[in-house]
């Protein structure tokens, strides 16, 4: 089977590089081929790169609590550049301080987001939700 | 003794350069000049003549020419997206020496098919999407080249997933498949398809554009005129075994229609706290600004300077400006005779050096976030580099060359453009960089001591 492509990035004036290259390492084990953007990524740049790659999903990550004004309107921006139906997660401490989880979620599903990660998700959840989205089936994983 | 001729066929000079391989000397250079519609060997003749008037009449035991007549190498760059694949497409062809015409991205439409016919590139490069990526458009983009009217020469170095099917819907085309010039995103992999184009320009261009018929008097045409001062510039800067080059250098080749730019520097982020963005640049870059020359392309200086800024520059009144301009344009060849077209052409030279190597090196943007400053870099940072090296008519035969050249330098009122902050001048006064070019194919030491004696030695004082 030909490996899935992720594109994956920490978004806007976001810095925080640790969690990404954590991230990229875990999803290179599981079988994925992944094009790190590393941090600071703009919208236009997940979407150049997913265009470019050929990929299956674009994974955002964002740390620093301002994740939500750098989402708006990436799923609209992927419509309009031919990307669509593409799978889009987001994840990290994608918003300020402690809020009730289902809310926030709610808030980036309401954006297009697929799926919606809270603060400390390990990646092997992020990398069972890639299985079941793709239809991966346990047997073929490598 | 051992004499080695060196030709450089231009648009509408043919210049000379004779050196001594044994003793590294440059024996004497002269010029001519020469139109399309005369036999290329006439202008050759002819500023051969003038030269040996100085040097006496030499043996060659060696001719290498390059060329940029009938107007260069013409290619055309095809990728996905403009900032990555396309954009490597074009990093490409102009370091294999071409002029690139327009870059394309996404997928051709009927309009941009009809351009192409018009145009009648010598090459076209074809790319489009990672290894592994995206292979849609490279696939429809072949399809849509195939429709072509003229067997033109494609390279193919896109996605290496799509490479055969590409080849198989251009199986009646002279085509040649490359490494992907970008494997991985971000990533820059040239050298394969420069190699490719260099070797078509060879094979076939020479041929076709009647420049074969100089064969009889140069052992051959071997690269187009920018490759050969690419290749020079990477030399002088590199050195070569144990020959010690000088280190990273910008080149700026400021001419009538186009200014060329080039480093010879990795250009990475001055600290850590910078993030890079765009893709990674080649070491040895070439760019061209083909708005931005002395003479047919003068208006285009005006209009990124603006007149304020020229009227500054040279002292003249702001409202005169652009009918002065305006005159350069229609009359290509003028050559200043009155203080104040002096001092036009003077500020036009400053503008173009800035606004050509400005727009070369890259740019660093502040971010403020949370947390407080950071910076994001595009393109290289040369604010390192020692040399900043001179060449091209306008430029050193010009009155204040070094004080010209010091607008390739950085500039507080603009500290986001990456330009060399502490960089020495140095002027190739006798013209010799592309034929060094040249002869560094066979001599690499000796075009390398010439360089360092006529360029880095002498060509500091004014
Ligand atoms: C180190 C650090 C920094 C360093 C970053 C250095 C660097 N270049 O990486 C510096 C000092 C620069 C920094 C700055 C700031 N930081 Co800070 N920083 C941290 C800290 C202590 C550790 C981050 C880390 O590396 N963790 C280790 C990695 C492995 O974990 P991770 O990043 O969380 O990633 C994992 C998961 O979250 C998940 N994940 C991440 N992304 C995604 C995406 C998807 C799709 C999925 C499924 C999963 C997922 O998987 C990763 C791997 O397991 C955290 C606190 C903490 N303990 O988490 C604060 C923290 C992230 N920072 C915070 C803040 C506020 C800031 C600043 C705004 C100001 C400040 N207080 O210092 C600035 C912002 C700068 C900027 N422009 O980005 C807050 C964010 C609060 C919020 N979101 O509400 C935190 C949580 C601290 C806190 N409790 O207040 N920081």
């Amino acid at each position: 089977m030909d490996k899935k492509k992720l594109v994956i990035g920490v978004i806007g004036a976001d810095v925080h590089a640790v969690g990404i290259s954590i991230l990229q390492h875990a999803f290179e084990d599981a079988g994925f081929d992944v094009t790190n953007l590393g941090v600071m990524v703009s919208q236009e740049e997940y979407i150049s790169a997913a265009i470019e790659t050929g990929a299956d999903a674009i994974l955002v990550s964002s740390l620093y609590g301002h994740g939500e004004l750098d989402c708006r309107g990436l799923r609209d921006k992927c419509d309009e550049a031919g990307l669509k139906g593409i799978l889009l997660y987001v994840g990290g401490n994608i918003v300020v301080g402690k809020q009730p989880f289902d809310e926030v979620e709610k808030r980036f599903k309401a954006m297009g987001f697929n799926r919606v990660f809270g603060p400390g998700t390990a990646p092997e959840t992020t990398i069972a939700a890639l299985y079941e989205d793709f239809g991966i089936k346990a047997s073929e994983k490598e | 003794m051992k004499p080695v001729l060196l030709v450089d066929f231009g648009s509408t000079n043919t210049k000379v350069t004779a050196v001594d391989v044994e003793n590294c000397q440059i024996l004497g250079t002269a010029a001519a000049y020469t139109t399309v519609e005369t036999d290329i060997n006439e202008g050759l003749h002819n500023a051969l003549e003038i030269m040996e008037k100085t040097t006496g009449h030499l043996e060659f035991e060696e001719r290498y020419a390059c060329s940029s007549a009938a107007g260069g190498l013409k290619m055309i760059s095809i990728g996905l997206v403009p900032e990555l694949t396309a954009q490597a497409s074009r990093e490409a062809s102009l370091g294999a020496g071409a002029k690139v015409w327009k870059t394309y991205s996404f997928n051709l439409t009927k309009g941009d098919m009809k351009e192409i016919e018009e145009y009648h590139p010598d090459i076209i490069l074809l790319t489009g999407g990672t290894d592994g990526g995206n292979s849609e458009c490279i696939l429809y983009n072949a399809e849509m080249l195939s429709q072509l009217s003229y067997d033109c020469p494609i390279v193919i170095a896109g996605n290496r997933c799509a490479a055969d099917e590409c080849a198989e819907i251009l199986k009646d085309r002279s085509i040649s498949i490359c490494e992907n010039v970008m494997p991985r995103l971000g990533e820059l992999n040239i050298e394969p398809t420069q190699k490719q184009i260099r070797e078509i320009f060879l094979k076939r261009i020479v041929q076709g554009k009647g420049l074969s018929e100089a064969s009889d008097l140069v052992s051959g045409i071997i690269m187009p005129t920018p490759s050969a001062m690419l290749t020079a510039m990477e030399l002088l800067s590199d050195g070569w075994e144990d020959h010690r080059g000088i280190g990273e250098l910008v080149g700026v080749d400021l001419g009538g229609a186009t200014t060329d730019v080039y480093s010879i520097a990795e250009g990475n982020p001055a600290n850590m706290a910078t993030v890079m963005k765009g893709i990674q640049e080649p070491y040895a870059k070439r760019s061209v600004e083909g708005d931005i020359g002395m003479r047919y392309s003068v208006q285009g200086i005006l209009e990124a300077a603006g007149d304020r800024k020229i009227a500054k520059l040279s002292g003249l009144n702001r409202q005169k400006i652009p009918q002065l301009v305006e005159y350069l344009a229609s009359h290509t060849d003028y050559i200043p005779d009155n203080e104040e077209m002096e001092k036009l052409d003077f500020a036009l030279a400053c503008a173009a050096v800035e606004t050509a190597v400005a727009r070369h090196a890259g740019s660093l943007e502040q971010v403020y976030t949370p947390c407080g400053l950071t910076y994001l870099q595009s393109g290289k940072d040369l604010r390192r580099v020692k040399y900043v090296v001179v060449t091209g008519g306008a430029l050193i035969h010009a009155k204040h060359t070094e004080e010209i050249a010091s607008h390739a330098l950085f500039d507080e009122s603009a500290p986001g453009s990456l330009r060399p902050e502490n960089a020495e001048i140095l002027i190739d006064r006798k013209y010799i960089l592309a034929a060094m070019g040249l002869l560094s194919q066979h001599y690499p030491a000796a075009a390398l001591e010439i360089m360092k004696k006529e360029i880095a030695y002498y060509g500091h004082k004014e």
